[in-house]
Parts: C-alpha cells; structure tokens; sequence
C-alpha cells in the first residue's frame, strides 16, 4: 500500500497557555486535494506553518512523502512548495527576475523554460518584463502561484490562494488547481474562506474548530453529518459555536 | 551549504540594487558626508598646526573610510533580513530549502560588496580630496580590513537575531547596533584616550584593535602583529557566538512562532 504524502499525528502547538492546534491528525494520498476549513483561529495557518517548518510543534508528529520533517526539513521542503495571500514576491524585482531566485533555490532544472510555462498556465506570460510591484493584487496572486508551481512540487499547500481575486480569475486559479493535480498527481492541502473553492475543488475537508478536528470527509459527508444545507451556512454555525460539540461527539 | 541556493540568494539582492538605484545612494551618500566633514577637518586641523600636525589626525580620514567598510559589512547582513520582511517575502524564503548557513552565507557576500563599492569609493575620493592614500598601507590593509568585515558579519548577525527575537519594533537596532560598541571601538582616538577604567572594553572589541594597529602601521610602516593577533582572535570567538546566537534565536523564533509576526495579515 502506498504510504501517504503528509501524515500528521497528535499534533499540538502550545503558545503559552494558548493551544491553537490541540492533538490533530491525519493524512493525504498522493494526489488527493484536502481542504482544511475553519473559522479564524481555527488552527489552520498554524497547522500550515507547521508543515512548512516555521513553526516547530510542542508535540506530535509531521512526516512528508514517508520522512520526518525535523529531521529532513530541507530535503523535504525541496518536493514541495506553497503559496499564500499574505505573502508577497519582492516588489522591486520584475516578474522574471522573481520567477529566476526561486528557481535557483528550487533547483529546477531547465528554468526559463520552466518560468514560461508556469506564467503560461496561470496567463499572465504579457506581464514577464512587468515589475511586481506594479500588479493588480489578482495578477500578483497569481504571480505567487507560478512561484508554488515552479519545481512541480508533489504536495502544494495554498493558503486562501483566491482570497483577493475576483470571481473570473477565482475560477480560473481552482481549474489550475485541479489541472495539476490531474497532470502531475500533485497534493494539495487547500484553506479557503470561500466554500464555493472548498464545494469545486477538495475531495476530502478537514473541518476545524478551536485547534482540534471537527470532523473529516467529503463535502456530502460533512452536510449530512451536520445535517446542514450548505457548508457555508455550516461554517456560520461551527464559528458561532452553535450546537457544534455533539456533533463533534457523533464523528468519533 | 548549498552554493546554487547561496547563489539565487545574492542574485535576488542584486536585482534588488539594479532594479532601485536609490538604494546605492545609500551606499554613497552618508559615507561621503563623513568624508567630507572629517577630511576638510583634517585639513582645518592641518592648517594650523603646520608641521607638528600630528599624524593621529591624518588618520582620521583612514578611520571614516574603515569604520563605513564595518558598518557597511554590518548592515548588509542586517538589511538583508529586513527587505524580506518590507516586501512580506520572508515566509516564501523561510519556507523554502534553505538553511541557516545559506542565508547567513548569502549575507556575508552582500555584506562584502557593500562594503567593497563604498571604501573603494571613498578612498578614490579621499586620495583627490585630501591627498590621503589609505593604499600607502601596502599589504597590510587586507588582514586588517578583512577583520573589520569579520567583525561587521558577527555585529549584523546579532541585529538580525535581536530583531528576530524582539520582532518588527526592533527594526532601528540594524541601524543601531553599530553604535553602541563605537565609542569604545578607538575609531577615531586610541585607546589610551579613554578613561581608564573603561578600556578593557576597548580591548574586548576587534576592531579596536584594527584601528590601533592602522595607526601603527601609518605611523611607522610597520604592521602590528600584536594588533592583528588580538583582533583575528577575537573575531574568530565573536563569529562563533554570534552564529550560535544566530541559530539559536532562529529555533526560538520557530518554536514561539516569531517569524509569522513579521507577516502582516
């Protein structure tokens, strides 16, 4: 059977006497897109930096594509990449010239050709010279991509990647998504505010609440299980705090 | 070490400066304003003492140009964090493989070339200038001047870590720290003009030493070894602790969540 791409165990994160991640695990298959949703505070981004290694765990484990990843964080981080909304490339540097440090750091064999594709999928191959700076913020997000897809990573985690785009460039950004889930059977860990992302594009949603997992599975599982109608009428409930613990109880 | 990750990180800083021509002036501006204020004192000086003017003051003009080649080297390595920060790129780095010793390696080499465009500069103009030749000093120049780069790396690791570790309201320390140790680094006096009971702090200070030993060697053309030992000691010691400081402020900073700080949501 083939071991999962990310496996996470027990995890807890402690700030303190805050626990934003409170014993969390599970797994992702190879080319499996799983959603983590939540309200802010959720534990979400905190679980993300986690697994980029930015934030060490207090306790638990994180192993990727089967090693550990306080132990091999480099070797690792160089099959992955990952893209968020509160990240920016440097504004000064042209489109091009931020595409080329990346790469390098990547070390992504054949790198201009792999810098037009990257902007060719995301369509924004016009704005190559353009300084970065200078982009709208639906143009740098996608910028952002290009610089998540640039070493054809096997497990991709955006953060709220549509989170500034309008509705066009939304759609286009989760067809990107898939597509390159189905071409290079990439997994992608993919938090979003936007239900309609999650509803498109995740096979499985991890939904959390207060640091712990509410419940796992596909978008029908979790309506039903919640006997909820939509998951953002869900999603209201779980962050106002209504009846969501015996819910929780029946997931176990 | 990754010479192709050290590579991509100095590019990213050069396209930096080609893209923003006014971060040279920086480079250039303030290092020719202490040129020219201590070199036409130097002159000032000079006219009126004729020819007992003591050679301690022509050196004054030498020390300008040293003391910028430290904080240059200073402030490439703490500059360096900080635009990754102004332009919320530090969880695309910190995210990417890259180790401690590649960034630090990467800031080394920035910290070289900012020092290496601002002392040649200011020593092709202090010649022009002044008549001051701070290349009279031979061969003896390189170990001293490479001290004062060892020494800038160690004092802008430390900036970096204590803006690491204080986060974004620690930023002015890059500038700062520098500063704190000047007073005592004999830049423009020796050490012997300090009060007494202060100047075992000078000695602890490499580059007190470096700035003794150049004034030994434009007094007399001689090099100081003992100057040289003292300061290639104890930068070799500073380097050490400021790296582990350095990598042990970066584990604290990931087990306290410190660099997601820096990153305003």
């Amino acid at each position: 059977m083939e071991s999962p791409v990310l496996e996470v165990t027990d995890l807890v994160k402690e700030f303190g006497a805050v626990r934003p991640v409170n014993g969390v695990s599970f797994s992702m298959k190879r080319g499996e897109i799983l959603g983590l949703l939540g309200a802010n505070g959720a534990g979400k981004t905190t679980m993300i930096n986690m697994i980029l290694g930015i934030v060490t765990p207090t306790a638990g484990s994180i192993r990727v594509f089967d090693r550990d990843l306080t132990r091999d964080r480099i070797a690792i981080l160089r099959r992955m990449n990952f893209c968020s909304t509160y990240t920016q490339l440097p504004g000064n540097l042209r489109v091009w010239q931020n595409l080329t440090v990346f790469g390098k750091i990547y070390r992504v064999p054949n790198l201009k050709k792999r810098i037009d594709e990257v902007l060719e999928l995301l369509e924004i191959a016009h704005l190559k010279d353009r300084v970065s700076g200078n982009l709208s913020a639906g143009e740098s997000t996608r910028l952002n991509l290009c610089k998540a897809l640039l070493n054809k990573p096997e497990l991709l985690l955006l953060d709220e990647p549509t989170a500034s785009l309008d509705p066009d460039i939304a759609d286009k950004v989760r067809k990107v998504t898939k597509r390159i889930r189905e071409e290079d059977g990439t997994s992608i860990l993919y938090t979003s505010h936007n239900m309609r992302d999650v509803e498109e594009v995740c096979d499985r949603i991890i939904f959390m609440h207060q640091g712990k997992i509410l419940f796992t599975g596909t978008s029908a599982e979790t309506l039903e299980h919640f006997q909820e109608e939509s998951l953002e009428s869900l999603f209201i409930r779980v962050a106002r705090g209504g009846e969501i613990e015996s819910a929780a109880a029946g997931n176990q | 070490m990754t010479f192709s990750t050290i590579q991509a990180l100095v590019l990213r800083n050069l396209y930096l400066y080609s893209r923003t021509p006014v971060r040279l002036v920086e480079l250039v501006f303030w290092p020719l304003v202490d040129l020219l204020v201590w070199g036409y004192l130097t002159v000032f000086l000079q006219k009126h003492t004729g020819d007992s003017f003591p050679y301690q003051i022509t050196f004054l003009i030498g020390a300008v140009i040293l003391w910028d080649i430290l904080f240059r080297a200073q402030q490439g390595v703490a500059l360096y964090f900080l635009e990754d920060v102004w332009s919320r790129n530090l969880l695309n780095v910190f995210s990417a493989p890259v180790t401690n010793a590649d960034y630090l390696a990467s800031t080394y080499v920035i910290g070289f070339l900012r020092a290496a465009v601002t002392s040649l500069l200011l020593s092709v103009l202090a010649i022009i200038l002044y008549s001051f030749n701070l290349f009279e000093l031979n061969w003896s120049l390189v170990p001293f001047v490479f001290n004062l780069l060892l020494f800038g790396w160690s004092l802008g690791m430390i900036s970096t870590a204590l803006i690491v570790r204080w986060g974004p309201a620690a930023e002015t320390l890059a500038w700062a720290v520098p500063f704190f140790i000047q007073p005592f680094a004999a830049v423009y006096y020796p050490i012997d003009a300090l009060p007494e009971a202060i100047r075992w702090i000078a000695e602890l200070i490499p580059c007190a030493h470096v700035f003794e030993g150049m004034r030994d060697g434009l007094k007399d053309g001689t090099i100081s070894w003992i100057a040289l030992g003292k300061a290639t000691g104890l930068n070799l010691l500073y380097l050490a602790l400021a790296g582990m400081l350095f990598v042990r402020v970066m584990n604290t900073a990931r087990e306290k969540g410190l660099l997601t700080k820096f990153v305003a949501q």
